[in-house]
């Protein structure tokens, strides 16, 4: 039976990951893109998160009620941000 | 409500002294206990990212002349610095899964040391922000910056707390491959830490 998480080798190819793609938005960032550098920036962000989520923090093997109390606060975040941008933009 | 005495009995007094829990279950409660506060810490910064967002809208050429005014090299070292050791932990946690006490101590060491140099370099980049008059008054983007990294940092500082209080207990040989439970948990507190700084990072030195 597989042992529960991630071995030494799975992490530091998880950090090489977190490093190249910080270099990666770093250098995105001195292209003008327009709105995309937003886009772009947070894309990466989330790919990033993902991996420590995922990995770092074990997310991949926990069970279902770890990943409903992990995601739960996403959407409350969703709903704070879209909720108030509903009243902002259209006033 | 009082519980039948028979049920005590049967449950053992040896598992009783060590834990109201079989070890799974109180792992179990222990790993929920804590993304559960990590919950309320995602909607503590929530509020702040919510302001970022709405004044960014409103104000676009002000958050972009004020990015540039940000070490964008020194933003992305730091953020190298968190990536480390969000490693050394993990590696700090596989260690002790194997039992490895000493190897725990030698990477929490690093965490906080590399905990150490986030927050030096944060204190450099401050330092000159207030030189060129930079301050927390100076206009709602600036506001906005201290206020999250500032946030951040403390949160950068109660894990370093967190972390210390950690390699002070392995040290005293709490922690074994059978138990090591609380290494876990402050663990993902710190990994949050992190998690943080990858969404401030661009928000505010790449994109403004």
């Amino acid at each position: 039976m597989k042992e529960h998480g991630s071995g030494t080798g799975t992490y530091i190819l998880v950090c090489a990951a977190l490093l190249v793609l910080t270099v990666i938005t770093v250098a995105v960032s001195y292209v003008h893109l327009g709105t995309m550098n937003v886009v772009v920036a947070l894309l990466i962000a989330s790919v990033k998160a993902s991996l420590v989520a995922l990995f770092f923090m074990h997310l991949r093997y926990e069970s279902g009620l770890v990943w409903g109390f992990a995601l739960t606060p996403l959407f409350f975040l969703v709903l704070i941000i879209a909720g108030t941008l509903s009243d902002t933009l259209f006033r | 409500m009082m519980s039948g005495p028979g049920a005590h009995e049967k449950a053992g007094i040896a598992a009783h002294e060590a834990s109201h829990m079989d070890p799974a279950t109180a792992r179990e409660a222990a790993t929920l206990g804590i993304w559960t506060f990590l919950a309320t810490e995602v909607l503590l910064f929530g509020g702040l990212f919510t302001a970022y967002v709405i004044f960014r809208i409103r104000y676009p050429e002000m958050f972009y002349e004020d990015h540039l005014k940000l070490n964008r090299v020194l933003g992305a070292v730091n953020t190298v610095v968190l990536i480390c050791s969000s490693l050394t932990v993990a590696l700090g946690i596989a260690a002790i899964r194997r039992g490895k006490v000493g190897l725990l101590r030698l990477y929490l060491f690093l965490t906080l040391l590399l905990a150490g140099t986030f927050l030096g370099i944060k204190y450099v980049e401050y330092t000159e922000k207030f030189h060129h008059g930079l301050h927390p008054g100076t206009d709602i983007f600036f506001s906005l910056y201290f206020a999250l990294t500032g946030l951040h940092g403390i949160h950068v500082l109660a894990g370093m707390v967190v972390l210390g209080t950690v390699l002070f207990l392995a040290g005293r040989g709490k922690y074994s491959e059978g138990y090591h439970t609380p290494v876990e948990i402050s663990g993902l507190y710190w990994h949050f830490v992190d998690l943080v700084w990858i969404y401030l990072f661009p928000l505010l030195y790449l994109v403004g």
